[in-house]
């Protein structure tokens, strides 16, 4: 039966719809109509910094950041998301530490710190603006797939 | 369906009740799900984006891809995956994919200036197979083209390859990765006669020196930077030099930046040969036992129209290709030229960087690893720039061999398993063998079962040149499958869309999403994408690696390779093949093209049966054969035994990749070097074994001006690229809300000496105008890229700020790979009246 309204879904999400993608926004996809017309550029997308946790989409994906990382230095002097979310400053930050993965090498040894290999944190970390999604995306989560009958709202989009 | 915390509450209190009571409760009444509700069905694929080639994990429950993570045993990656890897979940799920074809109609017929509407397969191929034999009789197989892509799956490519240059008998075939490496892989032919590294990723854990020249892996090969990044922080004595034409994440993390001025990068790499040569640092004995001297013709032009003042006034625009045997003596006089003084005049770099840069690769004790990737490949002298780089690592020696190593990295996820190795380039067959020579024809007409003399030897059109043909109205029947190239060709106003759009051509758009290249073709046909089909990608390091298909495409959706092969059907050997060829074959008579490509008694070889039954696979079960199998093994054929060799085809799907050639069931993981591979024989050595006499040419080129550079008018240089969170023309992140979010559209990157100058603010609207085009975009003083006075980078992954309607279709005029980086423009604001007029 889950199955079947997805296959609902999809049949009826007409092949370029209006309905699932929002007018103004069409160009970022398909581009100007015409082709040669210039679009005026819309404005700039403000960071979202509420510093409120998102769900994520399935256990393995990177949280995203929930506040501006404007500035932050990941150079070879400094890591500068280590300053709140090291395991030694959680406390004082009240940020989530990272994850216990990033303490192993590439051989799997537990290391007593940060990774070298994760030093990089936006490589995986984004931070998010407050763009409406340009489109619906039907991906389903694995929970509404074992117990549709019980889904907390989900996130922001 | 909402759960609220009040109910959540209840029930977890229930759960704690129960437990506390020492009884169980029914199901639904727990506050998690448990046993079978938890199970997912795991496979291995790699990812869908870059040449990194990263395993994944995907996660499947009913049908649907609901979950990925970084594959543990994947070597290149060892469970790590960058943003756009981990949210490969969603990218098959925007809510706008296609699932049925659309043509455009008027009158329930095709008509060029209808709308699009829904049509059958059958109406879909009907037309399209009217129009392909129509320009076939009327004008000829060279009037018939198609642009693939290395996102390709191997098989895709190959029947590609099958059906346009046996098929059609047309070389009219290119990939997109003529636009992202053609220049890396010319120059592999010219100066080892084999394409592809010699080394591989493992070089990572042995170098003490990365230099990268015009290569921003942080963003663009994220987790081959890891790599970098693990390897520089765990050992103290290793360093990072970055050359680019503006500062960003990977010089953030690099011991030196060194910003030059655009194309100047040749003087930079010429004055280094050139302190190699005047401190004595020539490995004498390697370079007189394995290298040959060559100086290539110079003044060769920009590939851009003949009829363009700067090809005419060009010496050796029409043989830029040419080089001739020369010696040491007279490339190290040509060299000679290009000292600190004039590589810090032409470049801008202060000299004692370029010196401490030179001591690196001079010093025989430091294992250089070098890299790049579009800053060098997408360059008018790009070929030149690749061979100045292998120079440096020839003149001292240091290459194949563990952490000495030149290393080309890609762009696409197979532009070396697919567009390289399979040969979809206009000018190639598989394994390295080319249209022009005869033998190798010959060779391709054997294992395809063909009659002989049926494939054309003359070279095809290449990508910018297909543009220019169909605008010309030349070429009049044209397939475009996995790419997006009205967004990412160069020029595409003047030089792309009016051929899309020109009366005379029929242009038919394979694609899972509406794209901007979709929405000008006459028929689109809805594509399945990524694990919603059985493939094979080969990676920078030459990996092959394989996946199954995990689930179904949407509504009608059909791979690539069951359109290429469902198509061929259409057409019989009398068609479209020589009345002469048939009788000189007469068993390949009234045959359709769909018996002799793919029936072929090779191809068809392997049932069904073999298929793995844990996996569908719609192709086969279309067939009535193991599509992927016979195709792959038929194509094997061509490399084994010569350094190409490929794994049974089995085999790729129980590991996580191999490196060829694989030779008794092991890979090689440096070519080149005795002990190390099993084509070079005991006592060499090393031997550069794809040329004849196995030596490796050492190329003199000099330093040459861009086609155009920035003058009183046209005041900034442009340069295009990519973002970490978004692939190419953004068609599958984009529709990823949360990589959407990340990076929510183009801006310009500008020095903010240059904004106060011109009085623009950041975030103000502004027009980017060159010669050719405008867009309309947004300013950025600030964020991830910090360009230098003069210079601004824009990303082409927006399609509402086309930035190639801007750039200039020159190439390299011997690799015709487009320099994406280099063009002069001016940037102005939006006045009040642009924004009136056109809100």
């Amino acid at each position: 039966m889950r199955r079947g309204v997805f296959l609902f879904l999809v049949s009826v999400v007409p092949c370029l719809a209006a309905g699932a993608i929002l007018a103004q926004d069409a160009p970022r996809l398909r581009g100007p109509d015409p082709f040669t017309r210039e679009v005026p550029a819309p404005p700039m997308q403000r960071q979202i910094t509420d510093d409120v946790r998102v769900g994520r989409n399935y256990p393995d994906q990177p949280p995203v950041i929930p506040h501006s990382i404007e500035g932050y230095a990941v150079d070879l002097n400094a890591n500068k998301c280590m300053s709140c979310h090291a395991r030694k400053f959680t406390e004082q930050s009240q940020a989530p530490m990272i994850s216990v993965t990033h303490y192993q090498d590439r051989a799997g040894n537990t290391l007593g710190g940060l990774a070298p290999r994760r030093y990089v944190c936006v490589a995986c970390h984004v931070p998010q603006t407050n763009a409406k999604p340009l489109v619906d995306n039907v991906f389903t989560d694995m929970d509404a797939i074992t117990e549709p009958e019980r889904q907390p709202a989900r996130g922001r989009h | 369906m909402d759960l609220t915390r009040r109910t959540i509450l209840k029930t977890q209190a229930a759960a704690a009740a129960a437990a506390a009571a020492g009884v169980s409760i029914p199901a639904e009444a727990q506050n998690i799900p448990t046993g079978e509700d938890i199970q997912l069905q795991w496979s291995k694929a790699p990812c869908r984006f870059c040449g990194t080639g990263c395993g994944v994990m995907v996660g499947v429950k009913d049908g649907r891809v609901v979950a990925t993570h970084g594959d543990m045993q994947a070597e290149v990656n060892r469970g790590l995956n960058c943003v756009k890897g981990y949210f490969l979940s969603k990218i098959m799920y925007g809510a706008d994919r296609l699932t049925q074809p659309l043509m455009r109609m008027k009158n329930g017929q095709f008509a060029k200036d209808g709308e699009f509407q829904p049509v059958s397969w059958d109406q879909a191929f009907d037309e399209m197979a009217r129009q392909w034999k129509k320009v076939l009789k009327e004008k000829g197989p060279e009037a018939v083209g198609m642009f693939g892509s290395g996102q390709w799956t191997i098989w895709e490519g190959y029947a590609a390859s099958k059906l346009m240059r046996a098929g059609f008998r047309t070389n009219n075939l290119d990939p997109n990765a003529r636009h992202c490496m053609a220049s890396a892989a010319v120059t592999f032919i010219r100066t080892f006669g084999m394409d592809e590294p010699m080394g591989c990723y493992d070089d990572f854990e042995h170098a003490d020196a990365f230099v990268l020249w015009g290569s921003n892996m942080a963003e663009m090969h994220p987790i081959l930077w890891t790599r970098i990044t693990d390897r520089r922080l765990s050992h103290p004595h290793v360093r990072i030099a970055t050359l680019s034409t503006y500062e960003h994440r990977t010089t953030d993390l690099s011991d030196t930046a060194l910003i030059f001025k655009p194309n100047s990068d040749l003087a930079i790499l010429n004055y280094i040969a050139n302190y190699i040569i005047q401190n004595g640092a020539v490995n004498r004995e390697f370079v007189e036992r394995h290298c040959n001297f060559r100086l290539a013709n110079t003044d060769i032009g920009y590939g851009l129209r003949p009829d363009n003042v700067l090809e005419q006034r060009a010496q050796h625009a029409n043989d830029a290709q040419v080089s001739n045997p020369s010696s040491f003596e007279d490339y190290a006089k040509l060299m000679s030229q290009y000292t600190v003084e004039k590589a810090s005049e032409l470049s801008g770099v202060p000299k004692e960087r370029l010196e401490a840069l030179a001591k690196v690769y001079a010093d025989p004790k430091v294992k250089v690893m070098s890299l790049w990737t579009m800053g060098f490949n997408q360059h008018v002298r790009g070929v030149w720039a690749n061979h100045m780089v292998y120079n440096l690592h020839l003149l001292t020696g240091k290459i194949s061999e563990p952490g000495n190593s030149p290393f080309s990295l890609t762009g696409q996820p197979s532009a070396c398993g697919t567009a390289r190795e399979v040969g979809t380039f206009s000018h190639r067959l598989p394994a390295d063998m080319q249209v022009a020579n005869p033998e190798h024809r010959k060779h391709a007409e054997e294992i395809w079962k063909l009659p002989h003399g049926l494939l054309p030897g003359k070279v095809g059109y290449h990508a910018v040149q297909q543009d220019r043909m169909l605008k010309d109205g030349k070429l009049n029947a044209y397939w475009i499958m996995c790419n997006n190239n009205l967004q990412t060709a160069p020029n595409t106003n003047n030089e792309t869309y009016p051929g899309y759009r020109n009366p005379a051509n029929f242009v038919v758009v394979s694609d899972p999403y509406p794209t901007v290249t979709a929405m000008a073709a006459d028929l689109i046909l809805p594509a399945a994408m990524w694990v919603e089909k059985e493939g094979a990608y080969g990676n920078a390091e030459r990996r092959t690696h394989f996946w199954h298909q995990l689930v179904n495409a949407p509504g009608d959706a059909r791979s690539d390779l069951w359109q290429l092969m469902e198509f061929s059907k259409r057409f019989t050997t009398d068609e479209v093949w020589p009345k002469e060829i048939l009788d000189a074959s007469p068993d390949h008579k009234g045959k359709s093209l769909f018996d002799v490509l793919f029936a072929n008694g090779e191809v068809n070889k392997f049932p069904v049966s073999e298929v793995d039954p844990a996996y569908e696979n719609r192709e086969s079960k279309a067939f009535g054969f193991y599509v992927q199998k016979g195709l792959f093994e038929e194509y094997a054929a061509f490399g084994r035994g010569h350094g190409h060799d490929l794994a049974p085809f089995d085999t790729y799907h129980q590991v996580r990749g191999l490196r060829w050639p694989v030779v008794d069931g092991k890979e090689t993981l440096w070519r080149y070097r005795e002990g190390l591979d099993p084509y070079v024989e005991k006592g060499s050595g090393v031997q550069f074994y794809g040329n004849p006499d196995k030596k490796a040419n050492i190329m003199g080129a000099p330093y040459e001006p861009p086609a155009e550079s920035p003058d009183a008018e046209y005041d900034m240089w442009l340069v295009t690229g990519r973002v970490l969170e978004h692939w190419h023309s953004g068609s599958m992140t984009l529709r990823v809300p949360e990589l959407y979010k990340a990076f929510s559209g183009a801006v310009v990157f500008m020095h903010p000496d240059d904004a106060a100058k011109r009085n623009l603010r950041r975030g103000q609207e502004v027009k980017v105008v060159s010669r050719r085009g405008e867009i309309r975009s947004r300013i950025e003083t600030r964020g991830r890229n910090k360009v230098p006075p003069g210079l601004i980078f824009v990303p082409f992954f927006d399609a509402s700020q086309l930035i190639n309607k801007v750039t200039l279709d020159a190439t390299d005029p011997i690799s015709k790979q487009t320099d994406f980086k280099k063009c002069a423009v001016k940037v102005v604001a939006v006045s009040a009246a642009d924004a009136g007029g056109q809100q």
